[in-house]
């Protein structure tokens, strides 16, 4: 209540705040939304107006061409499946280790805790860790791109965190009703952190979607890119077409060359576009477990 | 048999007692042999991934073969990590890298603490959320993406920016290729990726202010900014502390993929860092063992940066994160 009476130079700020604020917001998704309007645009637009969010003559040429391109179907079916199936691992790997480990009297723990947080301080490095993975046989292989993100120590912690949390009373009851510990952490202890669940599986999502540098590193076979390398060789080095040459030489038609480029960008990001909804409802949770002291 | 089962059946009427600890660790590692068991994936990534390639780190005191392996290799002590420090890029690595960090420190580090600040003084709760949702957007983007925004509206054949550029001056400017631009992009980069997104750990540590020390402080007769000096920041200087010790712990770390992404042949001078020079001269020469010399030179100094900013911290009264 107090916070109410503001003197002369208060309200000058508020409206000061209020406008920046505004401004910075603005300006963070002005590029996203310029991009989105130029992939819809013609190549005669993109080429007459520098900066618009929303285009004259509405086509979706781009897109057609892109989905109709091997190249760019194939990297895009890649990222898919790596990041469904990479997702399933991560959290199996971290919730099924950060469960035993939220057990103050499990034998070995500190052990194990200090281990991890060791990892965090310490490591090998990208070239022992390169050497790692292609003595494991990964090099050119999709698990090269998940196995080595499985468990993310800082995820780790904070799912422990989430599991001391529950009460042990609950874990009692069920052994009591002759549950096993695999049957808990299975019938109770996951049924329990679904919202938990939720905001990692988007999180290792992300991270796997988003990923580049494993793939740099450990995929030579351009027809296995994700499709982060692809949108990196296309944009930036400007060195793979889309076109798949051998098939197209006769009748070959050059396709619009800049809003191509911003349809591509777009298909790399809608998918984190359209799960950002249901992380924004999440991640202030998530986020607030972070925040406890483990 | 029998003796475990009743053991077993007073684990399960025993709560919280200290009567636990009483079993010998044998008994302990049989009670929760199915906890191990869910406990192995995990430690198998650990051992596999984070700890092998510790060991991997032997290679940087040898001639490293893949022939013959890191047993069949010679051993050659230090000579790689004194090869390092008397090569020229030693120092332009150093520098790049110290530039880069200084740089993030000056403009990066207290981005978020100011638009948290800011956050926490808009009244308007939808307006406030709205701008959140906002500025969150592009810490969920890759740095490809990132990068690839940059490279579109930076570039000289028809970019926004330069055509902006072009309108005022006349003339336009290589942003993508010019080494005194590479810094400022950058900066400029990171700040608008993970501003936003940094805020959240502040404004979740400004909900936490006790709000009947503003009410104190206002008939008091405190100001604004007063306020604002003696009660906000306080209350948020432990976690500014937490993020700076770990900030300083990757003094070293300039993110790779970004710097990766927006370097090429003409701003190589001021772009390579030691990451990014590990990877050209490890993966893309071959060099193994000397470019795992250099990973190892920045790990160490990294975690010498880590404990001392820790004991630092400590020194001046704060918590640390160890």
């Amino acid at each position: 209540m107090l916070k109410m009476h503001n003197t002369g130079p208060g309200k000058v700020f508020d409206v000061f705040n209020f406008i920046i604020l505004g401004i910075i917001g603005i300006i963070t998704v002005l590029p996203f939304v310029y991009i989105i309007a130029g992939s819809f645009a013609t190549e005669a637009e993109l080429t007459a107006r520098s900066f618009f969010i929303w285009p004259e003559t509405f086509t979706t040429t781009s897109y057609e061409y892109i989905f109709s391109t091997a190249t760019f179907t194939r990297s895009l079916l890649v990222s898919i499946g790596i990041t469904l199936v990479g997702t399933v691992i991560c959290l199996f790997f971290t919730f099924s280790m950060a469960y035993p480990l939220s057990r103050k009297n499990l034998l070995g723990r500190n052990l194990i805790m200090n281990l991890v947080v060791f990892s965090m301080l310490f490591s090998g490095g990208m070239i022992p860790t390169y050497m790692v993975v292609k003595s494991l046989g990964l090099l050119d292989s999709y698990w090269a791109l998940i196995l080595p993100l499985a468990i993310n120590p800082f995820n780790l912690i904070i799912v422990k965190t989430f599991f001391q949390n529950i009460p042990l009373e609950l874990e009692e009851s069920a052994k009591i009703d002759g549950c096993t510990e695999i049957g808990i952490f299975w019938r109770i202890m996951l049924p329990l952190s679904k919202p938990v669940l939720a905001t990692f599986a988007l999180f290792y999502a992300v991270a796997i979607w988003n990923d580049f540098f494993s793939a740099l590193l450990y995929i030579n076979d351009n027809t296995k890119w994700p499709v982060q390398v692809l949108l990196q060789q296309i944009i930036i080095l400007s060195q793979a077409s889309l076109s798949d040459a051998a098939t197209n030489a006769s009748n070959y038609v050059e396709p619009p060359e800049q809003s191509l480029k911003l349809a591509v960008v777009v298909v790399a990001t809608l998918p984190i576009l359209c799960v950002y909804p249901f992380l924004q409802k999440h991640f202030a949770k998530g986020m607030l477990l972070g925040s406890v002291k483990g | 048999m029998a003796s475990v089962n009743t053991e077993r059946s007073k684990i399960k009427t025993s709560s919280k007692t200290k009567f636990k600890t009483n079993l010998t660790n044998f008994q302990r590692l049989k009670r929760d042999k199915w906890l191990y068991v869910l406990l192995l994936p995990g430690v198998l990534y650990f051992l596999i991934f984070k700890y092998a390639p510790m060991w991997g780190i032997v290679i940087a005191f040898q001639n490293y073969s893949p022939f013959l392996g890191i047993a069949g290799s010679e051993w050659v002590g230090f000579s790689h990590f004194i090869d390092f420090f008397q090569n020229p890029d030693f120092f332009r690595l150093l520098r790049n890298t110290g530039i880069l960090a200084m740089l993030d420190l000056i403009f990066f580090f207290p981005a978020p603490i100011i638009l948290a600040l800011m956050l926490n003084e808009l009244r308007i709760n939808m307006y406030k959320r709205t701008v959140q949702t906002m500025i969150y957007v592009p810490h969920f983007m890759s740095w490809v993406i990132i990068a690839s925004i940059t490279y579109i509206f930076f570039t000289t054949s028809g970019g926004a920016i330069n055509e902006l550029v072009s309108y005022f001056t006349g003339k336009e400017i290589n942003f993508l290729s010019a080494p005194e631009w590479f810094r400022p992009l950058i900066m400029g980069q990171i700040i608008w990726k993970e501003t936003g997104w940094g805020t959240v750990i502040f404004l979740a540590a400004l909900a936490s202010v006790d709000q009947e020390q503003y009410e104190a402080a206002i008939v008091d007769g405190a100001g604004r900014f007063r306020r604002l000096w003696h009660v906000t920041l306080p209350a948020v200087r432990s976690t500014i502390i937490v993020l700076l010790i770990l900030r300083l712990g990757n003094f070293l770390d300039t993110g790779f993929q970004q710097i990766y992404l927006m370097s090429n042949s003409l701003n190589r001078d001021v772009a390579d860092v030691f990451d990014t020079y590990v990877y050209f001269v490890g993966i893309q020469q071959g060099a193994f063992s000397y470019s795992t010399a250099v990973g190892l030179f920045k790990s160490i100094v990294g975690i010498i940066l880590v404990l001392g900013a820790n004991k630092l911290a400590k020194k001046v009264g704060q918590e640390g994160i160890f």
